[in-house]
């Protein structure tokens, strides 16, 4: 009985780790694959199977052809320009709502929570349909405020996760700070703000993640791919002439992904919990 | 203090409700970006039933359902072993979801280049002992290249689904586990007791949001395979329609189309859920009562019992 129960266990134990490894496998699998092919030179590429390990890790012709022949230096340039206004003003745009939201009862503070809630609901690809005819007549297309402007509008995540931490803060504070003769501007940016700080690093992660990875957008309404190239939108370069070079192409690839693999390695808990808390709300 | 909404309204207005509004009287007219529009009534909804391209592309988003029921049961298993104490469990996490974070184009070389004939997939195929000859292309078979690019979705979106699921075990109280171990319920039991009825909400939440998205789904046809060889969903041919074609119109129409099927799907889902789970609770009280009645005939059985054996 002891023995049979043991050897349950020693392969229950078994069949965890398997699936862990194995599924592990196939997630990094790809990239992995990836990686290693951005270090082999074009000779190696061409002779040697895509699983083979390259001759030389220090073999970083590739990355230097990749980064010049995809202009990254501006995409990066463009990317951190969009990401610093994005993150900047779709913070204060953000928990300025999410502060008015929580603290105020007014006639339609459960419309606009419908109405933002409803807005994500809409999936983006059809909507850009239209939003290309306005951003066509407000002189947006190829200009990076427009782009700016559009990608700074809150998402539903943010509030929720600003909400949540609004909660938490105890409603004497306010009153204290009003009876200290504080209007509501001065409550807000000098008493809570500053509280708010470790939901703003989550939001400004996950909404950072994504305005980096964005593409869509970017190609149709930054369409000079010279000046106005980001970091995802630079990739397009490798489509067409330069299409089967692949160690060329896993090299972009690779310096692509670079910023969002190194965030992800430092801020691991907040994504989690930024992701765990937007969705349990919504 | 209602300064602090005007730009999150204004933006909210221009960039959702204002294009919202605009498509709905796009859909009635014929027309580009640029130049005269004419007013044509329904004909682009009746083209959208028409056009094979259109409404059969619908037909693709079955494969995408398939997918995310694949998805999330797979995020759920590997979730519910995570949540219990794993060695390097921190580890394996982070692998899974990491796809999650990598921007689209970038995945579309990354499966381009695995799915190429003869390299990464083949490669491990190979391993495993199968035949390069018997193998088919991946993207460009017919039969199979819609499973490709789901696997290409499942692989992105697995790790975050798996991510919301532990975060929703944790929120379970420890002492739940404990209190079931000592009544000797098996790690099956725990799952179907304390684990499922907890995160009923997330996995709704999410079923919800996977049927919607695979009507939407986009981004794996459109980066991959560019909507060739039977692969453009829905999506992909409303973009192609739109942006190449510039019959915005036609795409207008295309999405309302798509929005209000959307719609009825998540209200049915909503009234199924809530149907299932209401009468589940229905059902809770009335077995209290019988429970407690039963209860208070075997005490007063045992009260006759002992009287009688007092006697």
């Amino acid at each position: 009985m002891n023995i049979l129960y043991k050897i349950g266990k020693g392969a229950l134990t078994f069949a965890k780790y398997f699936s862990l490894v194995f599924f592990s496998f196939f997630a990094v699998l790809p990239v992995v694959s990836c990686f290693i092919t951005a270090f082999k030179t074009d000779q190696e590429y061409q002779t040697t199977n895509v699983m083979t390990m390259p001759k030389s890790w220090l073999n970083f012709e590739n990355f230097i052809q990749a980064f010049n022949k995809a202009g990254m230096g501006r995409a990066f340039l463009n990317s951190t320009i969009i990401l610093i206004c994005v993150l900047f003003f779709s913070v204060m745009i953000g928990t300025q709502l999410a502060y008015v939201l929580n603290r105020f009862k007014f006639f339609g503070n459960t419309i606009i929570r419908a109405l933002f809630l409803f807005a994500s609901q809409l999936p983006g690809v059809a909507m850009q349909i239209a939003v290309y005819e306005i951003m066509y007549n407000l002189g947006f297309i190829n200009s990076l405020i427009g782009y700016i402007i559009m990608m700074c509008g809150t998402d539903i995540i943010s509030i929720y996760i600003y909400i949540q931490f609004f909660e938490n803060i105890d409603y004497s504070l306010d009153e204290s700070a009003i009876i200290d003769g504080a209007n509501y501007f001065t409550i807000f940016y000098k008493v809570l703000f500053p509280l708010l700080k470790p939901a703003i690093v989550t939001s400004c992660i996950l909404k950072g993640v994504g305005t980096y990875n964005e593409y869509y957008c970017a190609n149709l309404y930054l369409q000079d791919k010279n000046k106005y190239a980001t970091v995802a939108t630079s990739l397009y370069t490798f489509v067409g002439p330069l299409g089967s070079k692949y160690n060329l192409i896993c090299a972009g690839v690779i310096i692509s992904l670079l910023p969002a693999l190194i965030v992800f390695i430092l801020c691991q808990k907040q994504i989690y919990s930024g992701l765990t808390a937007g969705a349990v709300k919504g | 203090m209602f300064a602090f909404m005007i730009v999150p309204l204004l933006l909210l207005f221009v960039f959702t409700y204002l294009p919202f509004g605009k498509m709905f009287s796009f859909s009635f007219y014929n027309m580009k970006y640029v130049g005269a529009r004419k007013f044509v009534g329904l004909k682009n909804y009746i083209k959208v039933f028409q056009r094979d391209d259109c409404f059969g592309a619908l037909k693709l988003s079955l494969y995408y359902m398939l997918g995310s029921v694949v998805q999330l049961s797979l995020a759920l298993y590997l979730a519910t072993i995570l949540s219990f104490k794993v060695k390097g469990g921190n580890i394996f996490k982070g692998f899974m979801f990491f796809p999650f974070l990598i921007n689209g184009i970038a995945i579309g070389f990354i499966f381009k280049f695995f799915y190429t004939r003869g390299f990464v997939f083949d490669t491990v195929l190979q391993w495993c002992g199968f035949q390069l000859d018997n193998l088919p292309y991946w993207l460009r078979d017919q039969r199979i290249n819609n499973f490709s690019l789901v696997g290409t979705s499942v692989w992105r979106y697995f790790g975050q689904n798996m991510v919301l699921f532990i975060g929703a075990i944790m929120s379970v109280d420890a002492e739940l586990y404990e209190a079931a171990m000592l009544d000797g319920a098996n790690r099956f039991q725990q799952f179907k007791y304390i684990i499922m009825p907890s995160i009923k909400t997330i996995i709704t939440l999410n079923v919800i949001l996977s049927i919607t998205g695979s009507l939407s789904a986009f981004e794996p046809p459109y980066v991959i395979t560019d909507g060739a060889n039977g692969t453009g969903t829905y999506f992909v041919v409303m973009h192609q329609i739109a942006h190449t074609q510039q019959k915005v119109g036609l795409a207008s129409a295309m999405a309302i189309v798509l929005l209000l099927i959307i719609f009825i799907a998540t209200i049915l889902q909503k009234l199924f859920f809530k149907y299932v789970f209401r009468s589940a609770e229905d059902e809770d009280p009335r077995a209290a009562i019988r429970r407690e009645r039963a209860v208070a005939r075997s005490i007063k059985k045992l009260e006759k019992k002992s009287a009688v054996g007092g006697k």
